[in-house]
């Protein structure tokens, strides 16, 4: 049995799955029925002033008859009394002291606001405070959420003034609405942030309805733009995720949001280089009780490895990680196709006739039985036909062994200013 | 089926290759994982079949695996022999939109991965110093000893056999359950620390009396015995079988050619007559039919393997009952004698009595008869251990499975008639579980203070 346990800037949970601020995590009956199903943590829904919220609040994109490949929302924060929030929190804590409970705040840009409302929420024992300068819809209408978190001077700021009150770990959560997040992590990292959360929902429009003309979801006929997260986020939740935790400019701990759905979502997101991860539209498409697989999945995965620790995984990706002009030239794979087990589909020779190298041939062999072969020296090895492949095991992309050693483009390009450093000077003298 | 003519142990070798990597991922991904799902309660069992989907669709499949054996520590061959369209996947809620999940074989995909990958699941509880004998090394009795060994008890197996698993080794044929699914999920009992005594048969090695005085408790689990005589003319001749002896000589002898274009005749139509027509095609006979008194109706075969056996080219003779097998002058058989019935009153259990049509009397060319009509009773080991019973129906409380003996509990196939249960290896693994929660009620008492 693997140790589970998780320390993310001082906060210590039981293990690194924590439900996001969201529904789930909208009052204390839920989020104790989540520490009851196994969650090791939970974000409290937003809270702030309360508002007012529409009906008719989500719509999911159905891919391929797989329902919530993704989800969008239009709610706002909380819409509960600020004061029954914080007894329930209170009354959670004490009854899960060893659970964290950490507490989404977002009011107005103004540091006596935000004085107020850290006092108020740390007199409850949470464990943390998450600022949510994520929010991308109504609430940024506002000047608060995305808006703010669009900005790096007012996420530095109003940190800063979080920081100068808060006697609990600061978390700020990123909107993933902006061109490069590190330049947001790294305005927290200046406001004294103690680690980062990221991705809050991703500007949407869920659909619209080709019948009625109207937004998917409406409101009375009228939409707006929502927020967008599931499974079809993760890649660029994990982007984000790894950017930072690449950049030494932004040395924090980060909190891994966006599309986790299981154990392995959840290993992805800690090797590069998340200390734990927050789950919102998983456990809304199935209920708390996901977290089992995901506590048994993730024991055995680290059983399996001989690995002791959980926290020994954070960030083993990290350095395999890098920018394009490492990456190896005369690194060469190229597509084989193991006849045996190909189903003849063609499915890999249209798409790489049409919208790849032409390298696929259809033949036929001596019997008259036809078969797909791939000419390997034309094959630019893109993974095009293993993507589209259909059966396991029918594409492999095989490692071509040369003799050329390692370059990549930045070597390349150096190694050419030296050479034409060089000619320069023949001619000159 | 296409029968090998010259290699015949291929064409015992399990039909269905289990599902591929692919199907069971495209197959578990399709499950709705339903809250409270109707297929958890359509399980004698009650295994968690939501949750040993999702996990082997998240890639967690020793968590799947454990997730039913923790419930059915008959797991692996209950995922090939159960009547799963009448069970789980009958009551899979995607019926009334789609079509079921393949409950059985993703159970199979993942205890597969469990067999082949060596993973032990469990551990004994701290022991508590009390003693419980296990009568018979069936489903039932390696089911309620595994429950008593992670409760902590020293569980001790009689198994008259030479090997244990009770039917699951020796009753169903190898190529629906290889027998080494059931060493499996014995080896699983047995690493617990409970010890198998096998070529121990109570009632002749060790008595009832010996075993009731010197342990705590006994599990009654015996099953039941071989088939019984039909009353008619001819038994003895020779090709005459016990179908159950008949399956078991294919699952413990080489397999021999001497079957080879026989004409071949079942009588009965349960799973025991299924096995024994399916086996004797593929041991090359070259005409099998089943006899049954009643309709296809009444039998008591289940409809998958109604359908195997029509597949399999068995020809199914309604409503014809045996009355006289024909040998020659060398006391071999050459056919047998039929008479027609027809359905008449319900009798008692419901069902319509057969009543024979005189003077409809025709004869069957063959050259085995394989009886399949039902199992015999162990009565007089059940006597030995005076317990009330109803015809070697041994009488339980329903709740406690308590025999007349306060100290004595039975289950499986044992308990099973006269109206009550089913014999199924899946249930007789629920009963196992629960006979051995109810002999730790009955004993908890004693030590818990002690402890
Ligand atoms: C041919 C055949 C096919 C079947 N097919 C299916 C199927 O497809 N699906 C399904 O669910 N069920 C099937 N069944 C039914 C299923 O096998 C039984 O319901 C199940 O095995 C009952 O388990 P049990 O432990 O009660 O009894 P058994 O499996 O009969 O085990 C009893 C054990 O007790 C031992 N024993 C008996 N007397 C003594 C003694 N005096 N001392 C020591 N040991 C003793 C026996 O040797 C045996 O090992 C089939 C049965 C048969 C006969
Ligand atoms: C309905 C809904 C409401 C949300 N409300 C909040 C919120 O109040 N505060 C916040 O920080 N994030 C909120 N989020 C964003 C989630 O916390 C999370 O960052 C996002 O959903 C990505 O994770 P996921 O892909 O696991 O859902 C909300 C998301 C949803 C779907
Ligand atoms: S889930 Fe359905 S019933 Fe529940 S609040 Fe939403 S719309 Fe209403």
């Amino acid at each position: 049995m693997a140790d589970l346990r998780i320390n993310l800037a001082g906060i210590k949970s039981p293990n690194p799955f924590w439900l996001a601020s969201a529904p789930p995590t909208n009052s204390g009956y839920q989020v104790q029925r989540a520490f009851e199903a196994g969650w090791g943590g939970a974000v409290w829904k937003t809270l702030g002033d309360p508002i007012l919220n529409v009906s008719s609040r989500f719509a999911a994109v159905s891919f391929n008859g797989q329902r919530v490949a993704g989800f969008n929302n239009i709610e706002l924060i909380t819409d509960r009394p600020l004061e029954v929030n914080l007894k329930e929190i209170y009354e959670t804590k004490k009854r899960f002291p060893d659970h964290a409970i950490i507490a989404s705040l977002m009011v107005e840009p103004k540091q006596e606001k935000w004085h107020e409302i850290v006092k108020r929420v740390e007199d409850t024992g949470v464990d943390g405070l998450e600022l949510n300068f994520g929010c991308p819809h109504g609430m940024a209408e506002r000047g608060m959420g995305s808006a703010s978190g669009q900005v790096p001077e007012l996420v530095e700021r109003q940190t800063y003034w979080v920081k100068e009150a808060a006697k609990t770990p600061v978390i700020v959560k990123l909107t993933p609405n902006i061109t490069d997040i590190t330049s947001t992590a790294e305005a927290a990292v200046k406001g004294g942030a103690d680690a980062v959360s990221m991705i809050n929902t991703i500007n949407s429009l869920a659909g619209v309805d080709i019948d009625t003309w109207n937004t998917i979801p409406h409101v009375g006929g009228k939409g707006a733009h929502g927020g967008y997260c599931g499974p079809a986020v993760k890649p660029i939740a994990l982007h984000m995720v790894g950017e930072c935790a690449r950049n030494p400019r932004i040395p924090i701990p980060i909190s891994g949001i966006g599309g986790i759905s299981n154990w392995q979502n959840a290993v992805e997101f800690m090797l590069m280089g998340a200390t734990g991860v927050q789950v919102c539209t998983a456990a809304m498409h199935h209920g708390f009780r996901i977290v089992e697989d995901m506590i048994e999945g993730l024991n055995n995965y680290l059983d399996d490895k001989g690995i002791s620790s959980v926290m020994d995984i954070v960030g083993k990706s990290v350095p395999k990680y890098s920018d394009w002009g490492n990456l190896d030239l005369n690194y060469n794979i190229t597509a084989r196709i193991n006849q045996d087990v190909c189903i003849e589909c063609n499915k890999c020779y249209i798409a790489c006739e049409d919208t790849s190298h032409q390298c696929i041939d259809r033949l036929v062999d001596s019997n008259g039985v036809s078969f797909l072969k791939v000419r390997e020296e034309d094959c630019v090895g893109c993974n095009l036909c293993s993507i589209v492949c259909p059966v396991d095991g029918a594409i492999d992309m095989v490692e071509v062994p040369n003799d050329l050693p390692p370059m990549t483009w930045n070597e390349r390009q150096a190694a050419l200013g030296l050479l034409n450093g060089t000619a320069e000077k023949v001619v000159k003298s | 089926m296409k029968i090998n003519h010259t290699n015949i142990d291929l064409n015992f070798q399990e039909i269905h290759p289990g599902l591929s990597q692919n199907e069971a991922l495209e197959e578990a991904n399709r499950c709705l994982y339903c809250y409270d799902a109707p297929c958890i309660k359509a399980c004698p069992t009650g295994i968690d079949i939501p949750s040993f989907i999702k996990k082997i669709a998240s890639g967690n499949l020793k968590g799947s695996a454990k997730t039913i054996m923790t419930a059915n520590p008959m797991g692996a061959s209950c995922s090939r022999v159960c009547p799963t369209e009448e069970l789980c996947e009958g009551a899979c809620v995607l019926n009334h939109t789609a079509k079921p999940i393949m409950i059985g074989n993703l159970q199979r995909y993942a205890t597969d991965w469990a067999i082949k990958n060596e993973v032990d699941f469990f551990e004994p509880g701290t022991q508590n110093g009390k003693r419980v004998a296990i009568v018979g090394g069936g489903p039932a009795g390696l089911s309620a000893a595994r429950e008593l060994a992670r409760l902590g008890y020293k569980a001790d197996i009689f198994e008259a056999e030479e090997k244990a698993g009770g039917l699951n080794t020796f009753g169903i044929v190898p190529f629906r359950l290889p027998m080494a699914i059931s060493d499996w999920e014995i080896e699983q009992v047995e690493k617990l620390g409970v010890t198998i005594h096998t070529k121990t048969r109570i009632g002749k090695d060790l008595s009832a009396d010996e075993l009731v005085n010197s342990y705590d408790a006994v599990i009654l689990a015996i099953g039941m015995a071989h088939v019984p005589d039909l009353g008619i003319e001819g038994e003895n001749l020779k090709g005459v079988y016990d179908a159950i002896e008949f399956v078991r000589d294919t699952k413990t002898k080489p397999l021999s050619h001497q079957f080879f274009g026989k004409k071949a005749v079942v009588i009965g139509a349960g799973n025991t007559a299924i096995d024994a027509a399916t086996s004797s095609v593929r041991l090359g006979a070259g005409n099998v039919k089943i006899l049954y008194r009643r309709t296809s109706e009444e039998m008591t075969a289940y409809a998958f393997e109604y359908e195997f056996a029509k597949q399999d080219g068995v020809e199914f003779r309604f409503l014809t009952a045996p009355s006289r097998i024909i040998g020659d002058e060398q006391g071999r058989v050459i056919g047998i004698e039929c008479i027609k019935m027809e359905l008449g009153e319900p009798a008692e259990d419901g069902r319509r009595r057969p009543v024979p049509i005189q003077g409809s009397e025709f004869i069957l060319e063959a050259d085995m008869v394989i009886k399949a009509n039902g199992q015999a009773r162990f009565v007089g080991l059940i006597e030995q251990f005076n317990l009330h019973h109803d015809d070697g129906v041994v009488k339980v409380d329903s709740a406690s499975y308590q025999t007349s003996n306060e100290k004595v509990f039975a289950c499986g196939d044992v308990i099973f008639g006269k109206g009550q249960g089913e014999a199924m290896v899946v249930s007789a693994a629920q009963q196992g579980k629960e006979s051995a929660h109810a002999v730790h009620r009955s004993l908890a008492p004693f030590f818990a203070e002690t402890v």
